[in-house]
């Protein structure tokens, strides 16, 4: 047989129509939502991204007021700074706390734990990462806040007292470091079993060379396991981050949902690209300028280009970590 | 001398257990509250259980939840009428012929789709469905706005699925004469098939936790789903959770964990389903 008959050419041809969904959803997508946020974007321009005030405005006044071309209820205001910054700081936290305690539970089920255990440990994890989101809100304003407010944040103020952002009067229970916690947990599941991964795919001839040198175990770990896994970290870190950036029902019920307030403290309240979008939706409903609903799209199709660029990073180290590790997997810190 | 080595040596023993002992650490400190958030819904959850919960739908923060249970699998249902066909072919385009550029560019962004936040997803289909082609709040809108959401998770997983099948059972069935596209349908499709049954079943349990993509498109009702596509808002179990438990009534938080108990245990269920099936399958080819 030579080639493909007819019918088999028809066969691929239909198969890699319907894959052109695939491609055509993502690009769909990003110009609907840019041609949803023209208006704002004309509107608000460059002080959309770096101005802090989000009033929608009176939205019952029969008056407008005219920017650019473009009509909005008087004394609105459309900054989003605030949640872009809400964002990115419970992003940041949550990597900060997840990063650590992943690299740890990697090692442990990777290096530590005997298979009887880490089999079925690894599974667990896994299958705790399909918890929905929602009910980590629930376990947040249920336990966490309350226990947060009552113990956690007066022990973490009262420790490290006078120090700028920890050491303040704390709040009450929701914000910046509620959200962080929340968010370290849904994305440790991902970023320990990337990293587990990696350490796994290890070198054993690397790892026996060290010991046979004489290290401890924990010094192999150092001097191998880690250095030849930190693309694959970097890379689950970035996964994570994306993650995060995007979650949105769990920060709505935690935050405590700051309005025109910059955080100052890790016990602030804050508010995130996501979770204001749902936060926002009765008022938006209403305005019958439209500008709301343009304003939120503006929100929304900056959302998908931060978490686009995260997720794009990941796959740069992710994938090109794999390659150079089997390239020169520790070698060069070997010689 | 002897005696600097020696504490040299102590001091590398202890570093040694010390760290080693970080790790079981904080896997213990991940495992608690995640083991603490089961126990408490579970707890909750089931003392709120009644024969009322499944059989009445939610008037006013009390009695019932069978609008959103009933909300809950008309929407995931929905969403995979449309997910598995074009999940299941684009997955079988990349794993038999996707080798060329076309195909990168479709894995590429199958990627970027699964990197999409949700809510980002969620607002698309209220601009795009609910506003523009005037569905309004209805179960198509939310339906296929979850159906997006789905599909990267069924392509990859039926890629996957189609390729760990063995070329020599393709190359038994052409020796055949058999032509390829009844090869590819009656023996690596059935061959794959649980493979991409666990792609489709973990793409379920990812839409039935969902809340931001439905906000926007199904939106909620306190009735139960008429059947109507369009124009007819619907409930869902996620909601209940979110809402139901920032309302100042016990009878109200007796509902929200009710409903995310009966959360979990679909998730759960179809996650254990989907587990239960790669062990037969691996079971057997061993």
């Amino acid at each position: 047989m030579n080639g493909e008959g007819r019918a088999d050419r028809a066969y691929r041809l239909a198969t890699a129509g319907v894959a052109c969904a695939l491609i055509l959803f993502p690009l769909l997508i990003l110009v609907i939502l840019y041609e949803f946020s023209r208006p704002s974007i004309v509107f608000s321009g460059f002080s959309f991204l770096s101005g802090g005030k989000w009033a929608f405005g009176d939205l019952y006044s029969t008056t407008r007021v005219i920017r650019n071309g473009v009509a909005a209820p008087p004394s609105s205001s459309y900054g989003a700074l605030v949640f872009i910054v809400g964002t990115v700081a419970s992003s940041a936290l949550a990597l900060l706390i997840a990063v650590p305690i992943s690299i740890g539970i990697a090692l442990f089920l990777a290096e530590e734990a005997p298979p009887f255990i880490s089999g079925p440990l690894s599974s667990l994890t896994e299958l705790l990462a399909g918890v929905p989101s929602v009910v980590f809100g629930l376990w947040g304003v249920f336990f966490l806040i309350p226990l947060m407010k009552t113990t956690i944040e007066p022990g973490i103020s009262g420790f490290a007292g006078g120090i700028p952002f920890i050491g303040q009067p704390f709040g009450q229970g929701y914000g910046l470091l509620t959200s962080g916690i929340i968010l370290a947990l849904m994305i440790i599941p991902i970023i320990s079993s990337t990293i587990r991964d990696s350490f796994a795919r290890t070198p054993i001839e690397l790892k026996e060379g060290a010991m046979a040198l004489g290290s401890t175990k924990w010094e192999m770990i150092g001097t191998v396991v880690i250095p030849s896994s930190r693309a694959s970290i970097l890379g689950a870190s970035i996964l994570g981050l994306g993650r995060a950036l995007g979650e949105t029902m769990a920060i709505l019920m935690v935050s405590g949902g700051a309005i025109n307030f910059f955080p100052h403290t890790i016990y602030s309240p804050i508010n995130s690209m996501a979770a204001v979008i749902v936060a926002e939706l009765d008022s938006a409903f209403t305005d019958p300028t439209g500008m709301a609903i343009y304003s939120l799209a503006e929100i929304a199709l900056v959302l998908f280009l931060i978490t686009l660029a995260a997720n794009m990073l990941a796959r740069v180290f992710v994938v090109g970590g794999m390659v150079r590790a089997w390239m020169s997997q520790g070698i060069s810190r070997l010689t | 001398m002897r005696a600097t080595s020696q504490r040299h040596a102590l001091v590398r023993r202890i570093k040694d257990r010390s760290f080693r002992f970080l790790g079981l650490f904080a896997t213990v400190l991940v495992l608690l509250p995640l083991f603490h958030i089961i126990l408490l819904v579970a707890y909750n959850g089931a003392s709120a259980f009644s024969l009322e919960v499944f059989v009445r739908t939610t008037a006013g923060l009390s009695e019932g939840l069978s609008n959103a249970i009933v909300g809950t699998l008309f929407l995931v249902g929905l969403s995979l009428l449309f997910a598995i066909p074009l999940g299941v072919l684009t997955g079988v385009y990349l794993g038999e012929f996707g080798t060329g550029q076309f195909a990168s560019l479709v894995r590429v962004s199958t990627d970027v789709l699964t990197g999409i936040p949700s809510i980002v997803l969620g607002y698309f289909g209220y601009i795009t469905m609910v506003l523009y082609l005037g569905w309004g709040f209805s179960a198509l809108a939310g339906g296929l706005t979850l159906a997006i959401l789905m599909l990267p998770y069924i392509v990859r997983t039926t890629e996957l699925a189609i390729r760990k099948v063995p070329d020599e059972i393709r190359e038994a069935s052409l020796a055949l004469g058999v032509t390829k596209t009844t090869t590819i349908n009656r023996v690596v499709i059935v061959t794959a098939l649980p493979g991409i049954l666990t792609g489709i079943l973990i793409a379920m349990s990812i839409g039935l936790g969902e809340t931001a993509p439905l906000i926007y498109t199904a939106n909620w009702s306190d009735y139960l789903p008429t059947g109507a596509l369009t124009k007819s808002p619907v409930g869902y179990l996620t909601y209940v959770v979110w809402t139901y438990i920032n309302e100042p009534f016990a009878s109200a938080h007796a509902l929200a964990f009710a409903a995310a108990l009966i959360l979990m245990m679909l998730v759960l269920a179809t996650n254990v389903v989907a587990r239960m099936i790669i062990q037969l399958r691996w079971g057997r080819m061993r």
